[in-house]
C-alpha cells in the first residue's frame, strides 16, 4: 500500500489569490493512500524542499504529490528533494495548478474546484506509479553548427577553444553571412569587414573547426549527445585541394549575366565565383545553372585558363555522415520581399532600395565601388528620405507583427555616415517611433540628428511615385499636422527582417520547434534563452528574434557555453520513461516499428512461454537508449501490447476517472 | 434621441466595425489622403477623437465633406484600422439628423452640365444626403 | 458562353459608347453579355456602415438574378463594380447583413453570395485570355503610348476586390499591349480623380485630376483609358494641367477588334 503526501503550494499570490489552498489540501488529505497534506508559500524554495524531505522520512512516504506550477519549471526540482529523502524520483506526480488553474481563471470557486480534481488526479496516478531507474547514454564530443555567419563562427570559434571538435555548415559559398555584407556597424562604426575577416580566418585556421560550406544538412537521427546526420557537400565543380584561389577563371568566364547574390541582385557576377574577395575558403564555385559549359557542352574556358588544374565538371554532391553530441542553429535571417509595399515603388524604380542594398553601395567593394550614386543614372544623390518600419509592426498579412529591432540604429548610422561623407546631401528620415535600448545607442541616433543635421520627420510615408527623374515622396508631419510632399533623389526601405527561409526545413528535421514567424522557439523565453525545448539543440543569433550583432555574438557564446556543458559530461542520463513491450501480447504487426521517429523499435524472433506453450514469436523490442518517451508507439499499437513506463495506459486512465469522478 | 459624446463614440464605433484602439499612430492613412489638405481634422485624428470620445468636433467637421472614400487610408493602413470607415459613420450621424444633408435637389440644376454623368449625381446623393 | 450584365445607369445614358463597344467586342470575341431584367442603379458608391441594408438591396437583387440564370455576373462601370462585389462578400461572410437582406426580399431561396462577380477585364484576361485576344486583333494600335486609368474603385480595398496588386496593377496594361499598343505605366494610375467630390469641390477634384495627369504625361502618356465613367467626366474636365485624350476601354477594344467603321 502506498503512503502518499501532497504539498501544495501559493507561489506567493500566484497560486494562492486564485485557488484557496487550504481547500485544496483539506481536500487531498480524504483521498485514499494520502497520510500527509500541507501547504506553503513557495514550495519550491529550499525551506519548502526542506518540508517535503523531513515529511518523507517522518510518515515514511513511498511517493508525493506537489501541486504547484508547470512540470516544466519544477519536476526536477522536486524529484531530486525526493531522492534525497530517500525514495525513487520517478514516485513525485506534480499537479499543475498555476499555469492550468491560478492563471487561467478568475473566479476562486473555480478554480479551487478544479485545483482539487488536478490534485486528485495526480494522486491517482502516483498510487500506481512505480520506482524507475535511469540508464546513461554516451555523449559523442563534436558539436555541429548551421549556418556560418557570425553567429554561427562565434559559436564555433568558443566551442573549439574549449577544446572541442566543431563542424561548420554554410549553405552559400563562404563563411561569413549577412555581416559580410556590411560596410560599417553601429554605434561604434567599426568597418564591418575589419572585425569580422579576422574571425573568418580564425575559424578556417582552428585546428578543432571543419568547415563545410557550399553544403547543406539533408538527415537527422538520433537524439541529444548522438545525433547522426547526413551532410550534401554540393558539387563546388572547383578541386578545393588544387585551387589556389587565382581568380582567373572568373575574370575569363564568358557568362556574367547572373544578378550577384552578395551585392543584392545591384550588378552581376560570373558564373564561376566567390561570393566576395575575402571569402573563405578562397575557392570558387560553379553555378551550374548559369554556367554556358553546364547548359550548352560548349565553352570549358575556366578549365582552360587554370593553371592549377582545378576545374572538375564531373564532380559529384557527397554525402558526409558524421555524429554529433549537440547542435546549434544559427541560420540567421533574409530582408522580406517587398512586391506587397509597390506604393512606394520598389518594384517600379532603381532609385528605391532597401536598407542592405545601401550597404552594398556604401562599401567599396560593392558595385558602385563605394560611391554613394542613384542605380537609375549613377548620379549622386542631392537628397535621400529614408522610411522606417517598412513591413515591421504590421497586423495584416503584408508584413510581420514583430518590431525588426534593427532598423532604427543602423538607418541612423547611414544618415549619420551620409552626412559625413557628402555634406550636401540633404537626408529625411521618416519614423513611426525611434527605437534605441542598448548601450550608447540614443546617444548614437542623438548625434545623427544634433551633431550631423539628419531631418527626423514623425509619420509613415503615404506613397513614393517617380516624377520627372525624381521620386516624390508624400507623408505628414505629424507634430506639425502638416503634409509633406518632397522631391528627392533616392528613398531607403527600412525592410523588416525575417528569419531564413531555409530554417522550416531544418526545425522540422531536427523536431525543434518554431513560432508563426518561424523564429525557433527557445526552452524559456528568460531563463534558457539559447536552449530548444528539444534537448542538444541549441540557437544562436537571429534564427531566435531579431537582434544585433553585440547581442548575436553575446548568445552565440551563451550557446557555446550550453554545448560546452553538454559536451563535457562522460555519459548522459537517459529518460527512464521509455516504451516497453509486453511480448505475449504482441502480435508481431510492425505498427510501433512504423511510427517511432527515432528508430528505437525493432523486430527479434524470440520464444515465449504463452500461458504454458512454448513458441517462437515475432515480436517488438524497445531499445531504451533510443526510445526518447514520445508515446506514439502506445497509440499505434493494435493489441495494448506497447507500453509507457510512468505514463502506462493504467495510469492515464486512473487519472482520467480521478477527473471524472 | 439624445446621447451623450461618448455613447455616440460607442456608436461611431459600432456602424463603423471600427477597433480604434488597434491604431498606432503612425500617420500612413493621413500620409496616403488624398484629400488630406482640404480637412481640417485628419484621417488619424478621427481614429484618435472616436477612441477619446470628443465627438463634437467631428460632427463640425467639414473633412466628412472631402473624404473621397478612395480607400487609400484602408489599404495601407499597417494595422487594418480602416479610418475611412470611421469618416463615413460621422458622415452618416451627420446626414441621418433632420436638416443634415449636404445636398438638396435643389442645387442640382446648377451644377449640372452636358457631359455630367448620372453616376456622378447618384453618388454624390448617397454620400451627402438622406 | 453567356454572361449575366449588369450595365448600370450612366451606361445607359453618357456612357453609351462603354456599353455599346462592350457587347459588339464581347460577341466578336465569342462571349456574350446579357442584360438582367428589371435591374436598379446601384447607388454608385458601396454603404459601408453595418447598419445600411435597405442601400445594398439593388446589389443583391442583380446578384439574385444572375445565380437564378446559374450564370456569373459580369460589369463595366468601377463603381458599379465596386458596390457589387463588397456587397456579394458582405453576403458571403456578413451574417448579420446577409440574414436581414434576406428577411427583406423575401426570395424564393435566401441569398447567400454564391454568384460570382467578374469585372469585363477579368473575363477578358481569365477567361478569353490575353493571348487570345492578341490574336483577334485585327487592327493592332501600334506606336500609341497608352496609360492605364485604374483609380480606386476597382482595386481596393484589395482583400475584397481581388481584382489585381493594388498598388502595382497590371490587368490594363497587358490589355493595352494585347491590342497592340505601348503600355505606360505611371505611378498615379491607382490615385484618385475625385470621384463623387467633383460635383461641389471643384477646385479638390481638381487638383487630384492635375496629379494624375501630370504623371501620366511625366511617364509619355498620349492618352489614357480607363473603366469609369466618372473618372473619365472628372479626368476631362477637371484641373488645369496639360491634358492627354481618355477613353474607354471598350473603345479601344472595339477599335483594335476592327469594329468601328470609319
Amino acid at each position: 500500500m502506498q503512503r502518499i503526501g501532497v504539498f501544495v503550494c501559493h507561489c506567493g499570490t500566484n497560486i494562492a489569490a486564485t485557488v484557496d489552498v487550504a481547500r485544496v489540501v483539506e481536500a487531498a488529505a480524504k483521498e485514499p493512500g494520502v497520510v500527509h497534506a500541507e501547504d506553503y508559500q513557495y514550495m519550491c524554495s529550499e525551506a519548502g524542499q526542506l518540508k517535503i524531505r523531513e515529511a518523507i522520512k517522518e510518515k515514511n512516504l513511498t511517493g508525493i504529490v506537489v501541486c504547484s506550477c508547470s512540470p516544466r519549471m519544477h519536476e526536477n526540482t522536486f524529484r531530486q528533494a525526493a531522492e534525497r529523502a530517500g525514495i525513487n524520483p520517478y514516485m513525485v506526480e506534480i499537479a499543475n495548478i498555476r499555469e492550468h488553474c491560478s492563471w487561467i481563471h478568475k473566479d476562486i470557486e473555480e478554480a479551487t474546484e478544479k485545483a482539487v480534481i488536478l490534485a486528485r488526479a495526480a494522486i491517482a496516478k502516483v498510487t500506481l506509479n512505480a520506482p524507475l531507474q535511469s540508464g546513461t547514454s554516451r555523449v559523442v564530443k563534436r558539436a555541429l553548427v548551421i549556418g556560418g555567419g557570425i553567429a554561427g563562427i562565434q559559436t564555433a570559434l568558443d566551442i573549439a577553444d574549449a577544446g572541442y571538435e566543431v563542424d561548420i555548415v554554410e549553405k552559400t559559398p563562404s563563411i561569413g553571412g549577412r555581416m559580410s555584407q556590411l560596410d560599417k556597424t553601429f554605434p561604434t562604426l567599426d568597418c564591418s569587414a575589419c572585425i569580422l575577416t579576422p574571425k573568418m580566418v580564425e575559424a578556417a585556421a582552428h585546428d578543432k573547426i571543419t568547415i563545410y560550406t557550399y553544403s547543406e544538412v539533408e538527415k537527422v537521427s538520433g537524439f541529444v549527445g548522438d545525433f547522426q546526420v547526413d551532410i550534401r557537400k554540393k558539387a563546388r565543380s572547383v578541386d578545393m585541394s588544387k585551387c589556389t584561389g587565382c581568380g582567373v577563371c572568373q575574370e575569363k568566364c564568358p557568362s556574367k549575366k547572373t544578378p550577384n547574390e552578395f551585392n543584392r541582385g545591384l550588378n552581376t557576377r560570373s558564373a564561376i565565383y566567390t561570393p566576395f574577395a575575402q571569402a573563405i575558403p578562397n575557392v570558387p564555385v560553379i553555378d551550374r545553372e548559369n554556367c554556358i559549359k553546364f547548359k550548352t557542352g560548349k565553352c570549358g574556358v575556366c578549365s582552360k585558363v587554370c593553371q592549377a588544374g582545378a576545374i572538375d565538371y564531373e564532380q559529384k554532391d557527397e554525402i558526409v555522415t558524421q555524429n554529433y553530441g549537440a547542435i546549434v542553429v544559427a541560420t540567421g535571417f533574409d530582408t522580406i520581399k517587398l512586391d506587397k509595399f509597390d506604393e512606394y515603388s520598389y518594384s517600379t524604380s532603381p532609385d528605391v532600395i532597401t536598407s542592405l542594398e545601401l550597404e552594398r553601395i556604401m562599401n567599396a567593394a560593392g558595385p558602385t565601388k563605394g560611391h554613394l550614386e542613384r542605380m537609375s543614372d549613377h548620379k549622386p544623390p542631392k537628397s535621400m528620405v529614408f522610411i522606417q518600419c517598412v513591413g515591421s509592426r504590421c497586423a495584416d498579412k503584408r508584413g510581420k507583427s514583430y518590431c525588426s529591432k534593427i532598423c532604427c540604429m543602423y538607418t541612423a548610422k547611414h544618415a549619420m555616415l551620409i552626412r559625413d561623407k557628402y555634406p550636401d546631401v540633404e537626408v529625411t528620415v521618416f519614423y513611426i517611433d525611434v527605437r534605441t535600448p542598448g548601450k550608447n545607442f540614443d546617444e548614437f541616433y542623438r548625434r545623427a540628428v544634433e551633431e550631423y543635421g539628419v531631418n527626423y520627420i514623425k509619420g509613415q510615408v503615404g506613397k513614393v511615385a517617380e516624377k520627372g527623374g525624381k521620386l516624390l515622396v508624400q507623408g505628414v508631419d505629424l507634430i506639425d499636422n502638416k503634409r509633406i510632399l518632397m522631391e528627392t533623389d533616392m528613398v531607403v526601405l527600412a525592410t523588416a527582417i525575417e528569419p531564413n527561409p531555409d530554417v522550416r526545413k531544418i526545425a522540422t528535421m531536427l523536431t525543434a520547434s518554431i513560432d508563426t514567424n518561424n523564429f525557433l522557439t527557445e526552452s524559456h523565453a528568460k531563463l534558457r534563452p539559447v536552449e530548444s525545448p528539444t534537448a542538444g539543440i541549441f540557437l544562436s543569433g537571429v534564427c531566435q528574434g531579431p537582434k544585433d550583432i553585440p547581442e548575436t555574438v553575446a548568445q552565440a557564446g551563451a550557446a557555446a557555453v550550453k554545448v560546452v556543458g553538454l559536451l563535457a559530461k562522460d555519459h548522459l542520463v537517459t529518460n527512464p520513461c521509455t516504451a516497453k513491450s509486453d511480448e505475449l501480447l504482441c502480435n508481431g504487426c510492425s505498427s510501433c516499428e512504423k511510427v517511432c521517429p527515432y528508430g528505437a523499435i525493432s523486430y527479434e524472433e524470440k520464444e515465449v512461454n504463452d500461458h504454458g506453450i512454448r513458441e517462437t514469436r515475432r515480436v517488438a523490442v524497445v531499445n531504451s537508449a533510443l526510445c526518447q518517451g514520445c508515446g506514439a508507439c502506445t497509440v499505434a499499437c493494435p493489441s495494448g501490447a506497447m507500453d509507457l513506463q510512468g505514463f502506462s495506459n493504467r495510469q492515464i486512465l486512473a487519472e482520467v476517472d480521478a477527473i471524472c469522478r | 434621441m439624445h446621447r451623450t459624446e461618448q455613447e455616440q463614440a460607442e456608436l461611431l464605433k459600432e456602424i463603423s466595425g471600427v477597433d480604434t484602439k488597434k491604431c498606432m499612430k503612425c500617420g500612413k492613412c493621413s500620409a496616403s489622403c488624398p484629400a488630406y489638405e482640404e480637412m481640417d481634422i485628419r484621417p488619424h485624428q478621427f481614429v484618435s477623437y472616436v477612441q477619446n470620445g470628443d465627438v463634437k468636433a467631428l460632427l463640425k467637421s467639414k473633412s466628412i465633406w472631402k473624404c473621397l472614400s478612395c480607400f487609400a487610408c484602408v489599404e495601407r493602413c499597417p494595422r487594418d484600422v480602416k479610418p475611412a470607415k470611421l469618416i463615413e459613420a460621422v458622415r452618416l450621424m451627420v446626414i441621418r439628423e433632420r436638416g443634415g444633408n449636404y445636398l438638396t435637389p435643389d442645387e442640382v440644376p446648377e451644377l449640372l452640365d452636358e457631359e455630367l454623368p448620372q453616376q456622378l449625381l447618384a453618388s454624390a446623393f448617397r454620400k451627402y444626403s438622406k | 458562353m453567356v454572361y449575366s450584365y449588369y450595365p448600370g445607369c450612366t451606361l445607359k445614358n453618357k456612357a453609351q459608347d462603354l456599353d455599346r463597344y462592350a457587347r459588339m467586342s464581347a460577341e466578336a470575341l465569342g462571349f456574350t453579355l446579357e442584360e438582367i431584367e428589371e435591374w436598379q442603379c446601384c447607388g454608385a458608391v458601396y454603404p459601408q456602415a453595418s447598419d445600411e441594408i435597405a442601400t445594398k438591396l439593388s446589389a443583391v437583387r442583380a446578384l439574385n438574378d444572375a445565380k437564378e440564370k446559374g450564370r456569373d455576373l459580369v460589369t463595366l462601370c468601377s463603381a458599379c463594380h465596386h458596390v457589387i462585389k463588397r456587397v456579394n462578400d458582405d453576403m458571403q461572410n456578413v451574417e448579420d447583413i446577409r440574414t436581414r437582406a434576406n428577411n427583406y426580399l423575401k426570395l424564393d431561396a435566401p441569398y447567400e453570395g454564391e454568384t460570382k462577380v467578374l469585372h469585363f477585364l477579368e473575363v477578358l484576361r481569365d477567361r478569353v485570355g490575353f493571348d487570345t485576344l492578341k490574336e483577334k486583333v485585327v487592327n493592332p494600335l501600334t506606336g500609341r503610348k497608352i496609360g492605364a486609368y485604374y483609380g480606386c474603385l476597382l482595386l481596393r480595398p484589395s482583400g475584397v476586390m481581388a481584382f489585381d496588386d493594388p498598388e502595382n496593377p497590371t490587368i490594363i496594361e497587358d490589355f493595352i499591349r494585347a491590342l497592340g499598343a505601348e503600355a505606360v505605366v505611371y505611378p498615379y494610375r491607382n490615385e484618385c480623380c475625385g470621384g463623387y467630390i467633383s460635383l461641389k469641390e471643384k477646385a479638390l477634384a481638381g487638383n487630384l485630376v492635375d496629379h494624375v495627369m501630370e504623371s501620366a504625361v511625366d511617364k509619355g502618356a498620349e492618352e489614357l483609358i480607363t473603366a469609369c465613367p466618372l473618372c473619365l467626366y472628372n479626368l476631362k474636365n477637371s484641373g488645369s494641367s496639360k491634358k492627354v485624350p481618355v477613353h474607354y476601354i471598350t473603345e479601344l477594344l472595339a477599335e483594335a477588334l476592327g469594329l468601328i467603321k470609319e
